[in-house]
């Protein structure tokens, strides 16, 4: 879209979009171009040669069981990670909503863990859950009687960073429900509260089903989160260990690439990301459209 | 409140506080395990009573960890992306809304489509740009065979090798992050609500297109700017694959990568104490920031994701 009123000057638009233009080439598509290219290539490690080899890195990785392993714990990772957060978002935000005082102080005491790093969120919920050290861990063991060590098991060691992940992202989630909420107009609850309909009810009839774009919204953000910003977490937490239990595809990416120096098969893992972050952002677009048509 | 619910109003109440302290509950850990020396903070379970070592820790963290200097780092870091991101994608919009050019819709399509491509799906190429900046040229030299072709017409040995190495520079940490497709939308999209009015009227007082902009358009941006500022400083900040990648100085790379050094690994002496007064140090600034400039958090996230 343009204004119906705008300049003419040719030159000055294009030195206006010069520089965003210039950084996306240079740093995104240049690269993007680097990694095809080198995902149907098959180079030594001195990177002096290479040969096209069609779909070789392809075949590879997907028949690798350590990448369908990587897939699986990614999966199940993001969807552990998601719901707990979102869970806790809407939790809170339909709490906060009822508050008829103090509102903005509540906020306030949500919202600060959103501008802490992963890889600092993994660092505190280490000190807290590390089976010697921790506080958590600790009443984990003692209290309860559970076998927690998640440095020597699997299980242990993904929730673990499935709580560094979740805990910060709900105050992100909480935020959108919080607007989702004050977005849903009160006449609507007052008529089904005249209608007889408590206050679950009425959460459950009316205000969820009117939640449910941001509920999408936020499910397919926290996805993305989980997925590709949470390398903070598994890098300084657990480096995905023990025994691979941690090793999410992106984190995969780099240790097979930047530490174990194999191009190919990181260029291939690469390109199957690009391809599944692509069909993430089309859905997402597709879903904008849906949410105005809904919006109140 | 539609009707009076005492008991659900009460509980309300009480899962908020509730909820408020699990939240909280990391940072108070941390904040009681710096203050404590290291015979406490190694007891199982460790006390939950503030001890008086914070500032011991604070400069024993602040020594081992070249914690001034990476917190410098991160701060021009975070600064120069927020920066570099506003002005860039500021103009970008106002060029894509405001002229009209042949190219236009491709300049649109091709920032759009940088949100499909993090730096986490390109890690090595990426690394291998920002190691030789002119690779694109390079590859454009050779081939061309532009080097044979001056040889040959000079008539002497010569030939052109362009590097540049970003490796361990601030401008390595900066430019690969400053273009945004989310920043470029927002100001898209703000452009648009603007009355066309406005710029009528400035053509008609005989305004050139940057006086437009630096009288009108920017002012009337302002708030736009300072929720950008919160978003983009914490995203800045909190960076970790793409400094990683690109320092390996100590001195270069920012604070939430060198923290990583202060943790105890296994077999070390556990100064969780010192990592936990580091930790508090490295965490705060983006914090401070999303406190003191809530209203424009708030309004900055919920309206980046239109």
């Amino acid at each position: 879209m343009i204004k119906r009123s705008h300049f003419t000057s040719q030159t000055l638009a294009y030195l206006l979009i010069l520089p965003q233009i210039l950084v996306t080439l240079t740093f995104f598509y240049w690269p993007a171009v680097q990694g095809l290219l080198q995902s149907v290539m098959l180079s030594d490690p001195f990177g002096q040669r290479s040969s096209f080899v069609w779909f070789y890195n392809f075949i590879n990785i997907f028949t690798d069981p350590l990448y369908l392993k990587s897939i699986g714990i990614t999966l199940g990772f993001s969807l552990a990670t998601a719901v707990t957060s979102i869970t806790f978002g809407l939790f809170l935000a339909s709490l906060a909503n009822r508050a008829l005082r103090g509102k903005a102080l509540i906020r306030t005491m949500l919202i600060w863990p959103y501008a802490v790093a992963p890889a600092i969120s993994g660092i505190l919920w280490l000190f807290l859950l590390h089976p010697s050290f921790g506080v958590l861990a600790f009443f984990l063991k003692d209290r309860l009687g559970i076998d927690w060590n998640p440095l020597l098991s699997g299980t242990d060691a993904l929730i673990m960073v499935v709580m560094a992940s979740a805990w910060k992202e709900v105050s992100y989630n909480f935020v959108f429900f919080m607007a989702g909420l004050q977005a849903v107009p009160h006449s609507l609850i007052e008529a089904a509260a005249m209608d007889g309909a408590g206050p679950f009810r009425r959460f459950w009839t009316i205000t969820f089903p009117l939640l449910s774009p941001t509920l999408f919204f936020l499910m397919v953000m926290n996805i993305i989160y989980a997925f590709f910003e949470t390398f903070g977490v598994i890098h300084t937490v657990t480096q995905g260990g023990p025994g691979g239990a941690t090793n999410t595809l992106v984190y995969k990416v780099y240790q097979d690439g930047f530490i174990g120096l194999n191009l190919g098969s990181s260029a291939a893992q690469s390109v199957v990301l690009m391809i599944l972050i692509v069909t993430i952002t089309v859905l997402q677009f597709r879903f904008v459209e849906r949410k105005v048509h809904y919006s109140l | 409140m539609v009707e009076r619910t005492p008991i659900l109003d009460a509980l309300t109440y009480g899962f908020l506080m509730l909820g408020i302290c699990i939240v909280g509950f990391p940072i108070f850990y941390t904040l009681v395990a710096a203050t404590l020396p290291l015979e406490e903070v190694s007891k199982v379970p460790m006390p939950l009573a503030f001890g008086d070592q914070f500032s011991v820790n604070l400069s024993t963290a602040w020594e081992k960890g070249h914690l001034g200097q990476q917190l410098m780092n991160s701060f021009i870091m975070a600064s120069g992306i927020t920066i570099g991101k506003i002005i860039v994608s500021m103009l970008g919009a106002f060029s894509i809304v405001y002229f009209d050019y042949r190219f236009r819709k491709v300049a649109f399509a091709a920032v759009f489509c940088t949100l499909m491509l993090p730096v986490e799906v390109r890690i090595l190429p990426t690394y291998e740009i920002a190691a030789n900046i002119f690779g694109p040229l390079q590859w454009f030299i050779d081939t061309m065979h532009l080097n044979s072709l001056i040889q040959w017409w000079v008539g002497s040995d010569f030939e052109i090798t362009l590097e540049l190495s970003l490796l361990d520079s601030y401008a390595g940490l900066i430019l690969p992050l400053v273009a945004s497709a989310t920043c470029t939308f927002l100001f898209r999209q703000f452009f648009l609500t603007v009355p066309e009015e406005l710029c009528e009227a400035a053509k008609l007082d005989g305004a050139s297109a940057m006086m437009f902009f630096r009288k009108i358009l920017l002012p009337l941006s302002v708030t736009n700017i300072a929720a950008l500022v919160v978003i983009e400083f914490v995203y800045g900040w909190n960076q970790y694959l793409w400094p990683l990648l690109i320092t390996t100085n100590p001195d270069m790379t920012t604070a939430v990568i060198g923290l990583k050094h202060l943790i105890p690994q296994a077999d070390d002496v556990p100064y969780w104490n010192v990592a936990m007064a580091g930790t508090l140090l490295v965490m705060m600034p983006p914090i401070l920031v999303v406190l003191m400039m809530q209203r424009w958090f708030v309004k900055g996230l919920v309206e980046r994701e239109k």
